[in-house]
């Protein structure tokens, strides 16, 4: 039953009221976000003549978003992101479940030391690193490169994909693992034919939930590089509203194409992305 | 554990076994290496170095020169370093909105009715939106000549403020703007939690003649305690990571007004080349974590400790 009451067994002028309340406060809630979609559309000649939110002179969808990838750099930005984003996630995927598998199956001492290594290390302030990580790739000659980024990235969220492949691993029943040791399998079979294919779904929230963290940073993308040929859609972006002050519709256009993947991906995975976020939220 | 440490401690004289004896701590020792090491390169010995590196004057390229606390007494005597530790103070107190309001949010979608799964998602979107796409969003939506909130307040004949460029209102704009995903955040949270009601304690509750505030109060909220402390960690780890928006929005202008510690160390690393200096305010800022974080783990490592027993 749906607290705080369910509409069906509410007044009939409730019920009938109720989704009309949610649209309402739903439209209210997504208003910056269709102003931005309406401007994407609108023709550099509508902003010209300053006609910014009455019915537009043309629909310039396909031209704004064209210009977007032909008249400035951001379909290199989108690549870069994918190289910086598709490796990371790959990478602290299996860390984790490397790292989450002892933390969760061994006893030893320095296990809670090291699970509270990894929390506090996840909610650390980036900036506590930020100069010394920035030299740290400068000696080993990889600032400026996607590698950076990578290495960074992965390091960074395998702390709190840990946690979580840890938590998951924990809450596999006892019985498959006993059953495991009877029969006088390695840790490594242990790990490959029981773990792995229990833990997809844990893999799946987590690599839905990095891969939005690391296309969605911002802060390691000013601060390991530089050249267009590498940064991300971030600071792509950033960079292209300090070229395209006035052409809104263009930064516009280009703000909707940063979105679309995370938001690609939300609703694709949706059920695993909220998973993801709300473990720990439910019991703990 | 016992048998391993026994197992390790003695010799073995066949090398074909070597492997075969000591893999029960072996295994773990290699699967857990090269993460750990990594973590340690990339996170441990970085912290460590910059508050070192605090007690130091750098430009970046020079030579280091000892200076002791030099750059902490400069820092508490910087206006701008009162500012932007005043904002965070903002950041903070105002970011508790988040969870309110994603409870309320939560609360309004929390029902079977059709259409409702999509509903939910479109509330969440703002979430998987980045900072940046925030920022820039919010930007547009603030211009004070072209902007939707300047057509708002045409609407009722009034002038809209320029949020951005007013110093005593930029710091509360671009919070607003990061409330946007916050809220989003705690309202998939809560959501979780509803789902998880005990219908039988609910139940209880309402036999009980329990409702409206002190049905919530008593019988609901207990119940979203988990929910709750989660959504109320990453409101203030979240208030007082804040940069992106910030830097998108107004680069801490006008004139340091809208800066927070981050930012502010950002700037001093980046653009004044004070290595030393910027070290100091990212030490402070992670003091001020340290707290909620030290709060955080005592916590999750008693719930560890019970989860043991």
């Amino acid at each position: 039953m749906s607290y705080p009451f369910p509409v069906q067994q509410a007044r009939p002028a409730v019920r009938a009221l109720y989704p009309v309340a949610i649209v309402v406060v739903l439209a209210l809630w997504l208003l910056p976000l269709v102003a931005i979609t309406i401007t994407s559309i609108r023709s550099a000649e509508d902003l010209m003549v300053g006609n910014y939110w009455g019915w537009p002179k043309s629909f310039d969808l396909l031209e704004n978003y064209q210009a977007v990838f032909t008249q400035t750099a951001m379909a290199r930005f989108f690549f870069n992101s994918l190289v910086i984003t598709l490796p990371t996630v790959f990478f602290v995927l299996i860390l984790s479940t490397m790292m989450g598998f002892v933390l969760a199956r061994y006893r030893f001492r320095g296990n809670m030391l090291l699970f509270a290594l990894l929390i506090g290390g996840n909610f650390i302030p980036h900036q506590i690193l930020m100069i010394p990580v920035r030299d740290f790739m400068l000696t080993i000659g990889l600032y400026d490169t996607p590698y950076a980024l990578i290495l960074f990235h992965t390091v960074f969220q395998t702390g709190f994909a840990t946690l979580f492949m840890r938590n998951f691993i924990a809450d596999l029943p006892p019985e498959l693992f006993e059953a495991a040791k009877v029969e006088g399998s390695s840790p490594w079979q242990v790990l490959w034919h029981i773990v792995t294919p229990l833990v997809r779904p844990a893999l799946a929230a987590l690599g839905v939930l990095i891969f939005t963290f690391v296309w969605n940073d911002y802060f390691w993308a000013l601060v390991l590089t530089q050249a267009d040929t590498v940064r991300p859609v971030t600071a792509g972006l950033a960079t292209l509203r300090g070229q395209y002050v006035t052409a809104w519709n263009i930064i516009a256009a280009a703000t909707v194409l940063v979105a679309i993947p995370p938001v690609l991906m939300f609703f694709l995975m949706q059920r695993h992305f909220v998973a993801g976020l709300t473990m720990g939220a439910v019991k703990g | 554990m016992t048998d391993v440490l026994r197992a390790s401690a003695t010799p073995n004289s066949r090398p074909g076994s070597l492997w075969r004896r000591h893999r029960e701590w072996l295994t773990p020792v290699l699967l857990l290496a090269p993460g750990l090491i990594l973590f340690l390169l990339i996170i441990v010995i970085p912290t460590l170095q910059s508050f070192r590196l605090s007690l130091y004057e750098w430009d970046g390229i020079g030579p280091k020169t000892w200076v002791g606390l030099g750059n902490y007494t400069e820092l508490f005597a910087d206006p701008q370093f009162l500012t932007s530790l005043k904002n965070n103070v903002i950041w903070l107190v105002l970011f508790l909105i988040a969870p309110v309001g994603g409870l309320v949010l939560a609360l309004l979608v929390n029902q079977k009715i059709k259409g409702i799964r999509l509903a939910k998602s479109l509330f969440f979107m703002p979430l998987v939106l980045a900072p940046v796409t925030v920022g820039v969003v919010y930007s547009w939506f603030y211009d004070p000549t072209f902007g939707m909130m300047a057509l708002i307040f045409n609407v009722f004949g009034a002038t809209a403020p320029a949020i951005l460029s007013d110093p005593d209102l930029v710091t509360f704009g671009i919070v607003a703007a990061a409330l946007w995903p916050q809220v989003a955040f705690c309202m998939v949270l809560f959501l979780a939690g509803l789902n998880n009601l005990d219908e039988d304690v609910l139940g209880a509750g309402r036999v009980d003649g329990a409702k409206g505030f002190p049905m919530f109060w008593h019988v609901v909220l207990p119940q979203l305690r988990a929910a709750s402390f989660i959504a109320l960690t990453v409101t203030v780890i979240g208030a007082l990571r804040s940069f992106d928006l910030i830097a998108i929005m107004t680069q801490g202008g006008p004139y340091g007004s809208s800066s927070v510690l981050a930012y502010q160390m950002y700037e001093q690393a980046i653009f004044s080349y004070r290595m030393g200096y910027a070290a100091a305010i990212a030490t402070v800022l992670f003091g001020v974590m340290a707290v909620f974080i030290v709060f955080y783990l005592s916590r999750v490592m008693r719930a560890e400790a019970r989860r043991e027993r």
